[in-house]
C-alpha cells in the first residue's frame, strides 16, 4: 500500500476526511512553487498535487491556465519539476502527486520521468489526458517503481470504464466532478455522487473527488461520500489575491471544512 | 512496402494516432465512432450525402488543365482538382456536411468548430444554417484580424464567433478552446473539427469525408489522360485536404505524393509551420503524431502567412505517410507562396487561397524531380477571396485607408 493510501484510510478511520491541494510547479517562481506546497502542507492539505506547467492544458480553466503560462513564461523547465519536488520533500512528508499533461512525460521519455518521481521522492502521477488504454508503458513502470497512477473517471465514464480506470489506478482514482474543465463552481455537481458511488460498486480503489470545489462546505460534503476532495483553481487564486499568506489561510479555512 | 495503405481506419496509423484525451471526452469520441460506423453502412446515410454534395455542396469538382501555369515550369501538365469551386469556396465543406449529418443523427443540436483561415469556420456555419443547429465557432484573435472577411461571413450565417485569447492566439489555441467547450457540453454538443487531426476516430472519419477529391480525381485523371499521374500536390496543414486527395491513391504506387507545409519565414528560421519536416513525434490534441515542440515537449508556436497552415501539429495518418517514404513533405515560404498565388491568379485567371498557394509553390521544387512530360494533379483547395487583405497588403494592391 502506498503511502497515499495510508493516508486517506487513515483520515477516513478518523472521521476526518482528506484535503488534496494543488498548485503549478514554477508559479511564479521556483522557490514561490516550493513553499506554497509546503505552507499548504503545513496548514492542512493532507496530500500535494503539483501540476506541471504546459503550454496547451486543455482541461483547465483560466485561473490555472494563466498560472502556468506565467511558470513558463518565468523560465519554468521540466528538470526544474524534479527540484521542486526535492525542495517540497525537505520540509514536509506529505505525499506528493504530480499532476502532468502526456506530451511533457513523453518528451521527457516515461522511463526517465518515472525514475527521477521515485528518486526526487514524489509518490507518483496524475494523468489528466492520458487514459489507461495509452498508458502501457506508464503503467509497466509505475509497477516496477511502485508509484501511485491516478487515472480519471467522469460522469460521463461508462460502469466498464469506470471499473477499468479504478482498477487500473494505485493510489486512488480522481472522480471528475462535473463534465466541465478546472474551475470554480457554485454548487457542486450531483453528478459527482454519482460517479463516486459507480466507483465504489464497481471496485475497492479509493476515491477523490476533483473539479469544482472552492469551499470549506463543499470539502466537508465530498469527504461524507468519496475519499478526499481535490482543490486546485481556488487555492492559485488565493495565492493571486493574497500572496502565501492568502494561501496559507485559504487551506486552513478549508482544511476547517474537516471534521 | 506494404500494399494495403488505404485499409487503414486507425486508431492508429502505424505508432501514430491513439487517444490522448481526458476521460470525461472518451464516451463522446465512442458515441461518435459508433454513428459513424453505422451511418458509413447505411445506405440511406451515404445516399443523403452523395445527394447533398450534388444539389448543394456542387460536386463533383471539376478538373483545370492549368497550362499557362505549367509552362512557367518546363515540360509538365498540370491539373487542378477545383475544390474552390464547392460551396462555402475550399474542400472544407465535404467533411462538415458528413458531420453534421451524423449531428443530427446523435441528436444534437449545437455544434462548434475551431478555424484557422475561417474556411472550416465558414463551413460549419453554412451546415449549421442549412440543418437549423446551433453554431460556435472558436477562432485565435490573430486569425479574426487577418481573416476579418471569413469572420463577417460566419456571422452573417448566424455562428457565434468567440475569439480566443490565450496562448499563440491562433488554430491552435482555437482547437484548445473548442475542446474546453466540449468537455463542458458534451450532452448537447457536436465537435465539428475541420482536420485529419485529433483523438480517434476523427483523422479516419474526417479523412473519409474528404476522400471523395481524390476518389473523382483519380477516376477524372483516368478519363482526361487515360493514365494516373505521376504525383499529387496538396497543401499541408493539419493535413485534410491533403489526405483527401492522397487516399485514393495510396496504394497507386507509381504515384508520387507530396504535401507542402507552410515553411514561413524560411525552413531554416525559427519561424515556420513546417511540422513534418521539422518536428520530432509527440501528443498534441489527442493523437500522437508530428508536432513542433522544444525539448521540453511544450508546443511551440508556428508561423505562417497562411492562418490555415499556422498549426504546429498534423494528422496522425500523415506522419505515418511519411514514415514510411510513401508520401513526401516539403517546405514552402511564405514568400514562395505568395508568388505563386500571384502567378496562378495572372496565368489563369484563378486567385487560390494562400494555403493552397503552398501546393501550388512546390510545382517548381517537383520540376526538378520529376521527368520531362509528367503529370501532376494539385488540390486547388480553396479560393483566396478571403485572402485579398493579406494579399493587398503584401503586394500593396490597397491604397492607405
Amino acid at each position: 500500500m502506498s503511502i497515499t493510501n495510508e493516508v486517506l484510510e487513515r483520515n477516513k478511520e478518523s472521521g476526518r476526511g482528506t484535503l488534496i491541494g494543488y498548485y503549478p510547479a514554477g508559479y511564479p517562481s521556483k522557490q514561490d512553487s516550493i513553499d506554497s506546497l509546503v505552507a499548504m502542507a503545513q496548514n492542512g492539505c493532507d496530500i500535494l498535487e503539483i501540476g506541471v506547467p504546459y503550454s496547451d492544458p486543455v482541461m483547465d480553466g483560466l485561473v490555472i491556465q494563466h498560472a502556468t503560462e506565467e511558470a513558463i513564461a518565468n523560465g519554468f523547465k521540466l528538470k526544474d519539476l524534479f527540484d521542486i519536488i526535492k525542495g517540497v520533500r525537505a520540509k514536509v512528508d506529505t505525499p506528493l502527486l504530480v499532476m502532468s499533461y502526456w506530451n511533457p512525460v513523453l518528451s521527457y521519455g516515461v522511463e526517465r520521468f518515472s525514475e527521477d518521481l521515485l528518486s526526487s521522492g514524489a509518490q507518483g502521477m496524475i494523468t489528466p489526458d492520458l487514459i489507461p488504454d495509452e498508458a502501457a508503458k506508464w503503467v509497466e513502470l509505475s509497477d516496477e517503481h511502485g508509484l501511485d497512477r491516478v487515472f480519471l473517471v467522469a460522469p460521463s465514464s461508462s460502469d466498464k470504464r469506470v471499473e477499468n480506470n479504478s482498477k487500473s489506478s494505485k493510489g486512488f482514482v480522481y472522480s471528475v466532478s462535473t463534465m466541465g474543465i478546472t474551475g470554480e463552481r457554485a454548487e457542486l455537481d450531483r453528478l459527482a455522487r454519482s460517479v463516486v458511488s459507480r466507483v465504489k460498486s464497481l471496485g475497492e480503489t479509493p476515491t477523490c473527488v476533483g473539479v469544482g470545489i472552492s469551499t470549506a462546505d463543499q470539502v466537508r460534503e465530498v469527504n461524507t461520500y468519496a475519499d478526499g476532495a481535490i482543490v486546485g483553481t481556488a487555492f492559485v487564486k488565493a495565492y493571486q489575491q493574497g500572496g502565501l499568506a492568502g494561501l496559507v489561510s485559504k487551506t486552513k479555512e478549508l482544511a476547517g471544512g474537516l471534521g | 512496402m506494404q500494399t494495403n495503405l488505404r485499409s487503414q481506419a486507425g486508431p492508429y496509423f502505424g505508432e501514430f494516432g491513439g487517444r490522448f484525451v481526458a476521460e470525461p471526452l472518451i464516451a463522446a469520441l465512442d458515441e461518435l465512432e459508433a454513428t459513424y460506423l453505422a451511418a458509413k453502412a447505411d445506405p440511406s446515410f451515404v445516399t443523403e450525402l452523395a445527394e447533398l454534395h450534388k444539389t448543394y455542396t456542387g460536386r463533383p469538382s471539376i478538373i483545370t488543365e492549368a497550362q499557362r501555369f505549367a509552362s512557367q515550369f518546363g515540360d509538365l501538365r498540370i491539373f487542378l482538382k477545383r475544390e474552390d469551386l464547392n460551396h462555402t469556396g475550399s474542400h472544407k465543406i465535404n467533411n462538415v456536411m458528413g458531420q453534421a449529418l451524423l449531428a443530427k443523427r446523435m441528436g444534437k443540436k449545437r455544434i462548434i468548430a475551431e478555424t484557422g483561415a475561417g474556411q472550416h469556420g465558414v463551413a460549419s456555419a453554412t451546415a449549421a444554417a442549412y440543418f437549423g443547429l446551433d453554431c460556435v465557432v472558436y477562432m485565435g484573435e490573430v486569425d479574426t484580424e487577418r481573416q476579418a472577411l471569413n469572420v463577417a461571413r460566419m456571422k452573417l450565417l448566424g455562428a457565434q464567433v468567440i475569439p480566443v485569447t490565450t496562448g499563440s492566439r491562433t488554430l491552435k489555441d482555437a482547437i484548445n478552446e473548442a475542446l474546453r467547450d466540449w468537455v463542458a457540453n458534451v450532452d448537447n454538443t457536436h465537435y465539428l473539427l475541420g482536420t485529419v487531426a485529433g483523438p480517434h476516430p476523427f483523422p479516419t472519419m474526417v479523412r473519409d469525408f474528404h476522400s471523395i477529391i481524390g476518389i473523382e480525381a483519380r477516376a477524372q485523371m483516368l478519363e482526361l489522360t487515360g493514365r494516373l499521374p505521376d504525383a499529387v500536390a496538396a497543401c499541408i496543414g493539419g493535413g485534410s485536404n491533403a489526405i483527401g486527395i492522397f487516399h485514393p491513391f495510396l496504394d497507386d504506387q507509381d504515384v508520387a505524393l507530396w504535401g507542402f507545409e507552410a515553411a514561413g519565414d524560411g525552413i531554416d528560421t525559427p519561424k515556420h509551420a513546417a511540422t513534418l519536416s521539422k518536428g520530432r513525434p509527440g501528443v498534441l490534441h489527442g493523437a500522437r503524431s508530428y508536432m513542433l515542440q522544444d525539448e521540453d515537449g511544450q508546443t511551440m508556436e508556428s508561423h505562417s502567412i497562411s492562418a490555415g497552415l499556422d498549426y504546429p501539429g498534423v494528422g496522425p495518418e500523415h506522419s505515418w505517410l511519411k514514415d514510411l517514404g510513401r508520401a513526401n513533405y516539403f517546405g514552402i515560404s511564405d514568400a514562395e507562396a505568395m508568388d505563386a498565388m500571384r502567378l496562378l491568379s495572372r496565368t489563369e485567371g484563378i486567385i487560390p487561397a494562400i494555403e493552397t498557394a503552398h501546393a501550388l509553390a512546390g510545382i517548381k521544387h517537383l520540376s526538378t524531380v520529376l521527368p520531362a512530360g509528367a503529370h501532376i494533379l494539385v488540390n486547388l483547395s480553396g479560393r483566396g477571396d478571403k485572402d485579398m487583405e493579406t494579399a493587398g497588403k503584401y503586394f500593396g494592391l490597397l491604397e492607405d485607408k
